[in-house]
């Protein structure tokens, strides 16, 4: 047995050796994201700063791609951590599985690399295939579109080979069924169209049922592991909340695809349809913090691993305020004629990935790491305890701040460029040189700075916590 | 009545069937409703949505109708894009060449096109029809020397500006080509209450060019590219 403290894969299984490297760059990935979102915020309140160096849409480009990625990196990750306790046999062909998180990893610098020094290409097909493709959030060339496409068919066949061979559990069985829909609609989005309105129709297939549907489920699976292994909640129980999140899950977000459609050329019935189901999506959302809260209540808050349950909880509240309310504010057509294209999205966007995924994998990392120190204990009274705490805290005050002030400036924006301006190029700069629009940009910058700070904490954190701890872990049984 | 009966309900077995069946009805539903959107969407379909590329053979502009309670793209007389009529076959070349253009110069992470992207740049719908390019008369050779040249160009009071993206002249006239088709989608009304540029004749004076000093007005307003 590994001594308790000490940093040392021995006591992990090879999915979990595995998981230790996909969120060693999915740590390294989060860093970027940070960076990149604070120099193209930098950009909001001084033009000037990296202008013909370093553009807003480089930045920009870097910052929703690497989270992309990096939160990626932690799903594939996580998967890995509990595909052979889940499973209870070895993972099947983890030799291809090592060799495609290197062919991975090195596509990812391969393209940030690209990114950086060249930016930009000729308005020629063989730009989209080597530089960038120029479609928000799928930004990667096209040769890497193929080499993820091989790179998720590789997990994937991990993932449903050990599952096959072992047992296949229920979280098992819909984990596999969701990375089959996950790895199929990515081959939506891989096309050229000069049709910009068919562009974007199926571009929304990849976005949407990403992240509103497939991702949504994932997490849930990881939720319900993730409640298992921190708590000893039943399976049966967490299981059974696993198919209730499922079916609410795609019974709103697979038709809610509709709130999209609103403004793209698509027909008129994707008002009905879409306002409808996007306003059914936020039920799933509650239902996960209805799970999460009573079952951490029924076991008196008492886990084997406190910052992950911690992060756990604040996952359920997260998505719920992120994706749930955020999400509904300006999901009516109503109301998204306003506010589509201005800073409500950006608002709704950071606190919806913080809440909903960031939050997961952090989760995950935490019961990873416990277990790489010898299944230290992770309990109350923890030494140094105050570092997740204070993570936890800052990386949350931070996308509270963000979040906010987004919003103002959202408000400020719908006003004043859309309802009163009449959304012409005049109408955009008057509302964006408006007092109260910098105010927020301002606000999201101070934000940005205390949530770097908290990522700062949380990956000094993760490197050390549990490192001057004797105790072993907690013990919880299952009820 | 035995405990397991009453709570059927909150057996994993049938919200195991429930996600089943609700999941894959809503796909089947969804792909129905998908062969239904594609098709009207398909440019130069008979729903009228999306036109045909050739469109930029003609005036297009924004007009409210008071059946559908907003604003529709109406496709006026001929005025074919820099003096030239093309066939539908160069239309589509054109507009696709100025596409791949929007998308190799990233335009999308600072502008927003049918609203989505970025939004550090004004929104891209119906830059064609945008008050800003000053006249009809004008307004192609303002665009593409725009877009060839935009790093000096200051145009409004924040200081933003677009840098140069090495656009060469065939690119920035195939851009142009594509913003125009794009005008013509029938986007639901959006962006509402939208104040095109006026292209009735006899064109009204010109408007001058969207340079603004340097040295700009405290009011944004003001310093927009070019007064209505």
């Amino acid at each position: 047995m590994a001594a308790i403290g000490i940093s040392n894969s021995a006591p992990l299984n090879g999915g979990q050796k595995l998981a230790m490297k996909y969120f060693t760059v999915a740590i390294a990935l989060f860093g970027a994201q940070v960076l990149f979102g604070l120099l193209a915020g930098i950009q909001y309140l001084n033009p000037d700063f990296l202008f013909g160096i370093l553009d807003f849409s480089v930045n920009r480009m870097l910052h929703i791609n690497a989270m992309v990625v990096w939160l990626l990196f932690g799903f594939i990750g996580s998967v890995y951590w509990l595909l052979e306790d889940e499973s209870g046999v070895p993972v099947v062909g983890l030799g291809l599985g090592n060799l495609t998180f290197w062919v991975f990893t090195l596509a990812v610098v391969v393209v940030v690399l690209v990114y950086l020094l060249v930016q930009v290409g000729p308005g020629e097909l063989q730009s989209i295939w080597l530089i960038n493709e120029g479609r928000e959030y799928i930004e990667a060339p096209r040769w890497a579109d193929i080499g993820i496409v091989v790179c998720v068919l590789v997990f994937f066949f991990n993932v449903a080979a050990t599952f096959s061979k072992g047992k296949f559990t229920n979280i098992g069985g819909v984990l596999v069924m969701d990375l089959v829909a996950l790895a199929g609609l990515y081959l939506a989005g891989m096309w050229y169209t000069p049709n910009i309105s068919m562009d974007q129709h199926w571009w929304w297939w990849v976005i949407h049922l990403w992240v509103e549907a497939t991702w949504e489920v994932l997490v849930g699976c990881l939720m319900a592991y993730g409640l298992i292994k921190t708590m000893g909640v039943r399976r049966k129980i967490v299981e059974t909340w696993l198919y209730i999140e499922v079916a609410l899950m795609f019974g709103s977000g697979i038709l809610g695809l509709g709130h999209h459609y609103f403004w793209i050329g698509t027909p008129e019935y994707w008002f009905t349809i879409g306002g409808f189901f996007s306003a059914l999506e936020p039920i799933p959302l509650v239902a996960m913090v209805v799970h999460a809260v009573f079952d951490a209540g029924t076991h008196k808050v008492k886990s084997t691993n406190n910052p992950a349950l911690a992060w756990i909880i604040a996952q359920a509240f997260g998505n719920f305020f992120g994706a749930g309310v955020w999400g509904f504010m300006h999901t009516l057509p109503q109301i998204n004629l306003y506010t589509h294209g201005t800073q409500w999205t950006a608002s709704h966007g950071h606190l919806a990935f913080f809440g909903a995924y960031v939050t997961m994998v952090i989760a995950f990392m935490y019961i990873a790491i416990q277990k790489w120190r010898g299944d230290v204990y992770m309990s109350g009274n923890l030494v140094g305890a105050w570092k997740w705490k204070w993570a936890l805290f800052l990386l949350h005050a931070g996308m509270i701040t963000m979040t906010m002030a987004l919003l103002i400036s959202g408000y400020e924006q719908s006003q004043i460029e859309r309802a009163i301006g009449g959304s012409t190029w005049m109408a955009y700069f008057e509302a964006q040189g408006h007092v109260w629009f910098m105010q927020g940009m301002l606000w999201r910058q101070i934000g940005g700075w205390i949530f770097a700070a908290g990522f700062v904490l949380l990956a000094w954190d993760l490197l050390t916590i549990g490192k001057r701890e004797t105790r072993p872990a907690l013990k919880v049984q299952g009820e | 009545m035995s405990q397991t009966q009453a709570l059927w309900w909150a057996s994993e077995s049938f919200w195991r069937k429930t996600a089943i069946w609700v999941t894959a009805g809503s796909f089947v539903v969804l792909i129905f409703l998908t062969f239904d959107t594609v098709d009207q969407i398909t440019a130069g379909s008979k729903a009228n949505r999306v036109k045909a590329y050739s469109v930029i053979n003609n005036r297009i502009d924004y007009v409210f109708d008071e059946k559908r309670n907003f604003q529709v793209p109406v496709i006026g007389p001929e005025e074919p894009l820099f003096g030239k009529k093309l066939t539908e076959e160069e239309a589509m070349a054109l507009v696709s060449h100025g596409k791949l253009t929007t998308q190799a110069k990233n335009c999308m992470n600072c502008h927003t096109l049918l609203g989505n992207g970025a939004y550090y740049a004004p929104d891209l719908t119906k830059s064609w029809l945008d008050p800003a390019w000053g006249s009809k008369e004008t307004r192609e050779e303002t665009m593409v020397d725009f877009l060839m040249n935009p790093q000096d160009r200051l145009h409004n009071a924040l200081g933003r500006k677009m840098p140069n993206l090495g656009i060469t002249e065939a690119e920035a006239r195939a851009t142009v080509a594509f913003l125009k088709w794009m005008s013509a989608i029938d986007t639901n009304g959006f962006p509402t209450n939208f104040k095109p540029i006026d292209q009735s004749d006899p064109a009204p004076v010109p408007a001058p060019v969207p340079v603004a000093e340097p040295a700009a007005a405290a009011d944004p307003a003001v310093a927009a590219p070019a007064q209505q």
